[in-house]
């Protein structure tokens, strides 16, 4: 029968294209705004993931997450580095600043990141252009990808160019692969030394301690017996993301307006599979009467619809990924759009969702035929 | 054991519940026999449907007594009621009621299919009985390129395919000029009465009355009288 079910539902290709749009549609809103939501999350600890080369982030007990940050005193370093927890303890200066380039002054916000001025802890990893070296040499920074191209429009990546950082000129000795920051501004390396330089008068200045775990110590061990021994607030690189990530979720509407998307998607796609999967059962209700009367069990007749659901539901869910796969594969070089990827979980989700806007949609059909009387196909 | 394919004693229906009851058979006294074809007739309304619905297991009965091939099918569960009507029972519809999106032969194949039958081996079996019914040339067409009598055409060989032993139609020439009812009835008489199988035919159609080889006559909920092909 598992033939005469699918015949069924292909024989009206209006309805059957209808059903499979239906949970295409829904598919593809789902997973692509669950998608952009999560790289918007995941953006939200961008430069603390671009730190690869330690494990562990100190900072003021009153720091809530990575862009609004207390600044730490000197000595703190000092507290760090003599627990016996780390390897070694370096400050990272995070802040804001303005850049311009002379030739037609333009400027924009800009990430400023000061690295230790010996190790160069922290600096870029993703160099696209010139080495993190570059650094040492004076009044030089490494610009990502995105500065380069609004300060430098249309022009090829290139070392040597000059633009000025709150009135301080520089050299950029480096261009650089950054994660997208939250909002997207330019990121900038430089120096400790010289970062601090350039934002200036206040008296305390260092941001962060990124630190490395003492050989055979755990960095989730080091960081709580860092913030015993200082009273500062010590914690993995990871904890720290996820921090981050839930301050945004806690204190923006970011989540709350994609969840209203994507319950739309939902509510959307159940409503109109679940009616037009219903109209298509009530169309074919006759049909269903003559098949019990000759002799199909209902069991029969349940599997055929819910076959036909899963048919319908397998074939839309498959078209709405791959829209979805082939708008972050058009976008994927894209400067501005990096980081927005469809992670597996969202896959994984949206395919169980879809199985049970399917099964949503079939229940009342099956409800339907199940109790016909098979008496009805004598009525004309 | 009865000795005929049907007999009802007494048969009772009603409609409805409480103050609204609706008595549809009111004792209905009726025969069916092996190698006979046996026509219901009456008015409109008279409880004809009502009869051979509940003949079929498909409707349950208020009172009386019934034997249907031998087994009491009110009496079945509805699962039970199922097989039997699988096994032993074929019917043919007014609106011929055929699947809009299955060809001929995959249409006519439906009872075997449901029967666990391969596809293949079903189709098969149902073209050749559709050639037998002068629909050769037709097999792969959908129902809705199908005349009304060629339509009832593949009604019957579904009817047919699975060897009931009892088949039930209902106004099977309703919807059909004179000329394809005439046919369709003829097919009836020649392909699905055998020694050891019965056919019901409703008709108010006194055009068929002919085919019948046994009259019953039905009104107001009872059989009247029966006439029989002798006199
Ligand atoms: N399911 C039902 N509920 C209530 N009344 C019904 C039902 N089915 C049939 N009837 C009534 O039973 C009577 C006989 O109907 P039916 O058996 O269809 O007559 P016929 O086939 O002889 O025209 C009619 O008055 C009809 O309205
Ligand atoms: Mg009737």
């Amino acid at each position: 029968m598992n033939f005469v079910a699918w015949k069924m539902l292909t024989g009206d290709k209006a309805k059957y294209l209808g059903l499979i749009f239906a949970i295409a549609f829904s598919t593809f809103l789902m997973s692509h705004q669950a998608s952009i939501f999560c790289g918007l999350m995941n953006r939200t600890r961008s430069q603390i993931l671009d730190v690869r080369d330690a494990s562990i982030w100190v900072m003021d007990p009153k720091t809530q997450y990575l862009d609004e940050v207390k600044s730490l005193p000197d000595q703190d370093l000092y507290r760090v580095r003599g627990t016996e927890a780390v390897e070694w303890a370096v400050p990272l200066f995070k802040g804001l600043a303005r850049t311009r380039v002379h030739r037609d002054g333009s400027f924009r916000g800009t990430i400023l990141m000061g690295v230790d001025d010996v190790s160069l802890v922290g600096g870029p990893q993703d160099m696209a252009l010139g080495k993190l070296d570059a650094l040492l040499q004076p009044d030089s920074i490494i610009l990502d990808r995105v500065g380069y191209k609004f300060f430098f429009p249309g022009e090829p990546l290139e070392l040597g160019k000059q633009v000025e950082i709150n009135d301080h000129l520089l050299t950029v000795a480096g261009i650089c692969n950054s994660s997208a920051p939250f909002v997207n501004l330019p990121v900038a390396y430089a120096r400790y030394s010289i970062a601090i330089k350039l934002v200036g008068s206040e008296r305390n200045l260092m941001s962060f301690i990124v630190a490395q775990p003492r050989k055979g110590l755990s960095a989730d061990d080091a960081a709580r017996r860092i913030s015993a021994a200082t009273g500062l607030r010590a914690e993995t690189a990871s904890d720290f993301g996820w921090r981050t990530i839930w301050y945004y979720i806690q204190n923006t509407g970011i989540p709350i307006n994609f969840g209203i998307t994507v319950l739309i998607a939902l509510i959307v796609g159940t409503v109109v599979a679940g009616q037009t999967f219903y109209l298509f059962t009530l169309e074919n209700l006759k049909q269903f009467g003559a098949l019990k009367a000759i002799g199909v069990t209902n069991m029969r007749i349940t599997g055929m619809i819910l076959m036909q659901a899963a048919i319908v539901g397998s074939i839309g869910y498959c078209i709405g990924i791959a829209m979805t796969a082939a708008f972050f594969e058009a976008t994927k070089n894209n400067l501005d759009l990096r980081g927005f990827y469809m992670l597996p979980e969202i896959m994984k989700g949206v395919a169980v969702t879809v199985a049970g806007i399917a099964f949503l949609a079939s229940v009342v059909s099956v409800r339907k035929v199940v109790v016909l009387e098979p008496a009805v196909v004598f009525r004309g | 054991m009865s000795k005929h394919a049907v007999e009802t004693q007494g048969l009772s229906k009603d409609f409805g519940t409480g103050d609204s009851v609706v008595r549809v058979l009111r004792g209905v006294d009726f025969e069916a026999r092996h190698g006979e074809m046996t026509l219901l007739v009456g008015p409109s309304g008279c409880g004809k449907t009502t009869l051979i619905s509940v003949i079929a297991g498909l409707l349950d009965k208020t009172g009386g007594a019934m034997a249907v091939l031998g087994t009491d099918t009110a009496a079945l569960s509805s699962s039970e009621a199922v097989l039997f009507r699988r096994r032993n029972l074929g019917f043919v519809f007014q609106q011929y009621n055929l699947l809009p999106s299955l060809t001929a032969a995959e249409n006519a194949a439906v009872p075997l299919l449901a029967a666990g039958m391969s596809r293949k081996a079903a189709v098969a079996k149902s073209s050749e009985l559709l050639e037998r019914l002068g629909m050769g040339p037709r097999l792969n067409a959908l129902p809705n390129t199908l005349s009304g009598g060629q339509q009832q055409r593949v009604a019957i060989a579904r009817a047919l395919i699975h060897g009931p032993k009892l088949v039930v139609c209902d106004e099977p020439t309703a919807a059909l000029d004179h000329e394809s009812g005439h046919s369709v009835m003829k097919l009836l008489r020649e392909t699905a009465v055998g020694p050891d199988r019965a056919v019901i035919v409703v008709t108010h159609d006194s055009r068929v009355f002919e085919f019948g080889d046994r009259i019953a006559h039905m009104d107001d909920g009872q059989i009247t009288h029966v006439d029989t092909k002798g006199n």
